[in-house]
Order: C-alpha cells, then structure tokens, then sequence
C-alpha cells in the first residue's frame, strides 16, 4: 500500500515537467496570436519596422533576431581561442593534476556570477576600454555586448569539453607516442577526431546559453530597434527587447514581445535539443 | 640526413608552440575573473556595513538630497535581502521535494517511453532562457492575481531550479550501485523504505551539491523578477505583495542616476554569496563523493 502511494508520488512529481513544457508552449502560443495574426506570421519575423506610436502600431521582429543570431555568432567566435585551449589544459596537458584543478575552479566560479554582475562590468569597465582602442563610438554595441557573452560562454564550452577530452583512451594515444608522435600530434590526430563530435555538442550547448542571455546584453547592447548596420552600431537582440519594454507594454505590443519570446524559446529549444542529442550520441561511442 | 632532422626539428618546434598557446591562452581566461572580482570588491568594500545589510533602500529624493549635500547615501538593501531570501525559501521547499522525487522516478524507470520524455524535457526546460521563464510566470501568476507579487517570484524561481535539482539527483542515483536496493530489499525493507532511507542518504552528498549548485545559480536572477515580484522600496515579509530581490535592486540601481553609488555594495554581497555557495558545493562533493 505504502508502496503503491510512494510510486505514485514518483510518478506525479515527474508529470509537472510534460505539464510545465507543454504550458509553456500553448502559453507562449495563445498569447502570441494577436500578433500573428494581426501582422501575418511571416511578416512578422521578416519586418524589421519597430513603431510604438498608438494608432500607426508596427511590429517586426527581424531587428532583434538579427541581433541575437549575430551577438551569438560573434560571442561564439571569440570563445573558441579560448575555451579550446582549456579544456586541452584541463583535459590533457595537466589531466588530474593541481593546475588543472585550478584552473577549473576559476572557469567554474567564471560560470557562477550572475549575468547582471557581468554587465555592471561591462558597462562600468569594459565599455570605457572599448572607447579607448576606438572600436566603437559609445563603448556599448553589439561588439561589447558579444565581447562579454563570449567570457560568459567559456565555461560551459570549456568544461563540457575537456569532458570529452578526458574519456579518450589511453591505448590510443599510447600507440600513437609509441609510433614516434609528438604531442601536438596526438592531439591533432588522435584526440581531436575521437573527442571531435563531443566537442562540437558541447559548443552547440553553449550557443544554447549564449542565445537566451538577457541582462548582460541589456545593459551592453545599447537598445535601438533598427536593423544594426555594423558590427560596431548599437542594436537589440530578442531577449533584450523583452527585458526592456515588456513592463510596460499591453494590447498590440504586449502580443508582439511573446511572440518574440516565442520565437526565442523554439530557437533555443531547437538548438538545445540538438546539442543534447549529439551528446548523448558521443557518450555512447 | 640533414633534411629529416630540419623535419623533426620543426615537429618538436610546433609541439612545443602549441604546449605554450595552451597554456598562455587558458591562464588569460582567469583575467576577467580577476578583473570582475577586483572591481566589485575594490568599489563595494566600504559601502558594505551594518546599516547597508539592514536599511532598507531609500527613495530617489532622499538620495538626491544626500547627494547634493555631498553626504553618503543614507540606506541599503534589507529589503532585497529579505526579498531574496523568502521567494528562494518557499521556491526552494517546493522544488527540493518534487526534484528529488522526479529524479528518483527518471532514475527507476530509465528506458521507459515516459521517462525518456520528462528526461528530455527536463533538459529543454534548462536550457530554456529566464526571461521566458518570466514571461511564462507574468502569464500563469500575475495576470490571473491581477498583480505582481513575491508569490510570483516565488513561482519563476521554481520552475529554474527544478531541471537542475532533477538531473543531480538523477545522475546521482544512477551511479549507486544496484546492489545497494537489492541489498535493502533483500533485508525485507520495504520499496519505499529502500528508497527513501538507503538510496536517498546514500546520494546525500551529491544531491546537497545539485541543491547548493541550483540555489547559486538562481539567486542571481533578474530577468524572471523583473515581471513578477517587480520589486518595492520598503522591507516586506507579504508574498502577495511586490518584493525586492539583491539583483532587482542592482537593476533599479543601474537605471537611476541618483542611488548609482549603492550599485557596488549590493553586487559585492550577491557575488560573495553566490561564489560561497558554489566553492562550498565543490568542497562538499570532494568530500562526499560516490
């Protein structure tokens, strides 16, 4: 009896997540209707008119997911010098030893601070910098904003990495020095194709994190509702947007800003199930 | 000859190059780790006082006033404390329970259709970014009560922690040796009893660390209060009621000129607390390992 009330209570508990990520989407959908349907869905995605005037109402989303897909782009360029070279510290070089230990300690803490401490920074520190080596003309833009997303994008790169890294067997790498390989080599030959689709998952997880990321791109970002011209301009990405007028909105604009969110959750729900799939994929080789 | 040694030569040359790309690019990774830390912790050490940790904020004029006379703002942030703390508290009561319970189930019956699912959608719900998640709650909690409120904060802070209290303790229970229940079971405990006084302490160490891991990842959180618990100048203990959080005052900080200099005590105190939380997450790990 008791059993059977214990069992129950296990299955219950793991009913509330089908019912919170199927609520999510028929949510985000039935509130996202009015724009869809006011402004047709396609035209919505591809008009990039953001116009707030009551009565000459127009909605386009294209502005900010240009400016999520180039700040993540961009964010994910300037994390692989970086995170690759980590995760060959910690999964290779120093496998197991007291450097590597650090090291992931820093990356891990690195993954800890808050997003909103990351933007204070930015804006207070980095921004200034920005000004200076004249990159662009306010020290806020797509450019800072990518700048900080990539930092908050190591961790996640590089730890799940290195992971990989760790499980290639030793045979193999031991018949490859014994063959008169150096350790570049192994590296290159060796550890790279076996680790390689691993890899690969783990940056399609942290092109996951990186798309989603609201406060840092917020206060970095600049917050202009065109399309961005340069790399250097000011923009918006979908989160951003959300973050700065949902407070205020309602009617027309409130439906707008779900769909966006809507739009949001597919795309990271969509590359997050592929990262997860590759996986679980290259956990099994 | 000659020729091969050039070849080997230029071998050892790239080897050794990559050896120190390596290791100069990871030791860069630790700078903006410094640089944040150092300029927290520089710019917030003496605004951090008894009466930062239990004033509560005051409002823009009284600032104004304070900082025109060239005084120090006068205040702090109890109200975000105590914020803080009571939406993680009732969030981290419910979610603790229901996590542990939904892990155990993925972790019983690995391989069924139905767990596969909930397993998958455990991981698109983590991955999903937390501003839907403040979105979704402004929907469910705040539109029906027709008010923002703590309770609502409450709710988004939930539904961030439960994927990560689900997966540690998942992977956690699959990694205890099935012995361990045939052995409890075989002694004629009973399913539950098994569970729940063999399996769920024998984890301990490691769920703790989930927990731990979930509550720092979540106290951090903007962007899923800014609609739902929006935030309130006074201290507040009513959950129907809006509430302040640490990071929701180091928003309205940031957007108000006149409270700016607040800004570095209140992010001094969430970094210190959100980087405790994770350094003793690791330690009990280490110390509590499988």
């Amino acid at each position: 009896m008791q059993d059977k009330i214990f069992k129950a209570l296990l299955i219950i508990s793991a009913i509330i997540i089908p019912v919170i990520g199927v609520g999510i989407v028929f949510s985000l959908v039935n509130d996202a209707s009015g724009a869809f349907e006011h402004f047709g869905f396609w035209n919505f995605i591809f008009s990039d008119e953001w116009v707030t005037t009551a009565g000459k109402e127009k909605y386009g989303a294209l502005p900010f997911i240009t400016g999520t897909l180039l700040t993540t782009l961009l964010a994910l360029l300037m994390c692989i010098p970086f995170s690759l070279p980590v995760a060959l510290f910690t999964g290779e070089y120093f496998k197991g030893k007291k450097v590597a230990t650090i090291l992931s300690t820093v990356v891990d803490l690195l993954a800890g601070i808050p997003s909103i401490i990351y933007g204070l920074w930015g804006f207070y520190a980095l921004r200034h910098v920005f000004m200076h080596l004249n990159l662009s003309p306010q020290g806020s833009g797509i450019l800072t904003a990518a700048f900080v997303l990539a930092i908050m994008i190591v961790p996640y790169a590089a730890s799940l990495s290195a992971e990989f890294i760790k499980m290639v067997p030793s045979d193999l790498k031991e018949g490859a020095y014994a063959m008169g390989a150096t350790r570049a080599e192994v590296i290159r030959r060796v550890v790279f194709p076996m680790a390689g689709s691993g890899i690969f998952s783990a940056y399609i997880l942290a092109i996951g994190r990186a798309l989603g990321e609201t406060m840092t791109v917020t206060m970095l970002i600049g917050n202009t509702n065109q399309m961005p011209e340069t790399l250097r301009t000011t923009g918006n990405t979908m989160a951003s947007i959300i973050a700065n007028q949902f407070g205020e909105a309602d009617g027309l604009k409130l439906s707008s800003l779900i769909a966006i969110g809507l739009l949001l959750f597919l795309i990271t729900a969509i590359i997050n199930m592929i990262g997860k799939i590759l996986i679980r994929r290259a956990q099994h080789v | 000859m000659i020729v091969k040694d050039n070849k080997l030569q230029i071998r050892k040359f790239k080897n050794t190059l990559l050896f120190w790309t390596v290791c100069i690019l990871s030791g860069l990774t630790a700078i903006p780790l410094l640089a944040i830390l150092g300029e927290v912790f520089i710019k917030g050490w003496e605004q951090l006082g008894w009466s930062f940790i239990t004033e509560a904020t005051p409002n823009a004029y009284k600032a104004m006033q304070a900082m025109q006379a060239g005084e120090t703002i006068p205040g702090g942030i109890a109200n975000g404390i105590v914020g803080t703390f009571l939406m993680l508290f009732l969030a981290a009561i419910v979610a603790i329970p229901v996590g542990i319970f939904c892990g155990i189930c993925l972790s019983e019956y690995r391989g069924n259709w139905f767990a596969t699912i909930v397993s998958y959608l455990t991981d698109l719900l983590q991955g999903t970014p937390s501003i839907i998640i403040g979105i979704i709650t402004y929907i469910w909690v705040v539109v029906p009560m027709k008010g923002y409120s703590a309770f609502a904060g409450s709710v988004a802070l939930f539904i961030m922690m439960l994927p990560l209290i689900i997966r540690s303790t998942e992977e956690t229970m699959k990694i205890l040796p099935e012995t361990l229940k045939e052995a409890g079971l075989a002694l004629g405990g009973s399913y539950w009893r098994v569970m729940l006084q063999v399996m769920v302490p024998s984890a301990f160490g490691s769920i703790f660390t989930g927990i731990l891991l979930a509550i720092s990842r979540v106290v951090g959180e903007t962007a899923p209060l800014m609609f739902t618990a929006l935030g309130g100048a006074a201290i507040s203990w009513n959950m129907a009621r809006p509430m302040s959080a640490v990071p929701l005052l180091i928003w309205e900080f940031f957007n108000d000129p006149n409270l700016q200099s607040l800004i570095w005590g209140a992010s001094l105190f969430l970094l210190t607390f959100v980087l405790c939380l994770n350094l003793l997450a690791k330690r009990i790990a280490k110390k509590w390992k499988i």
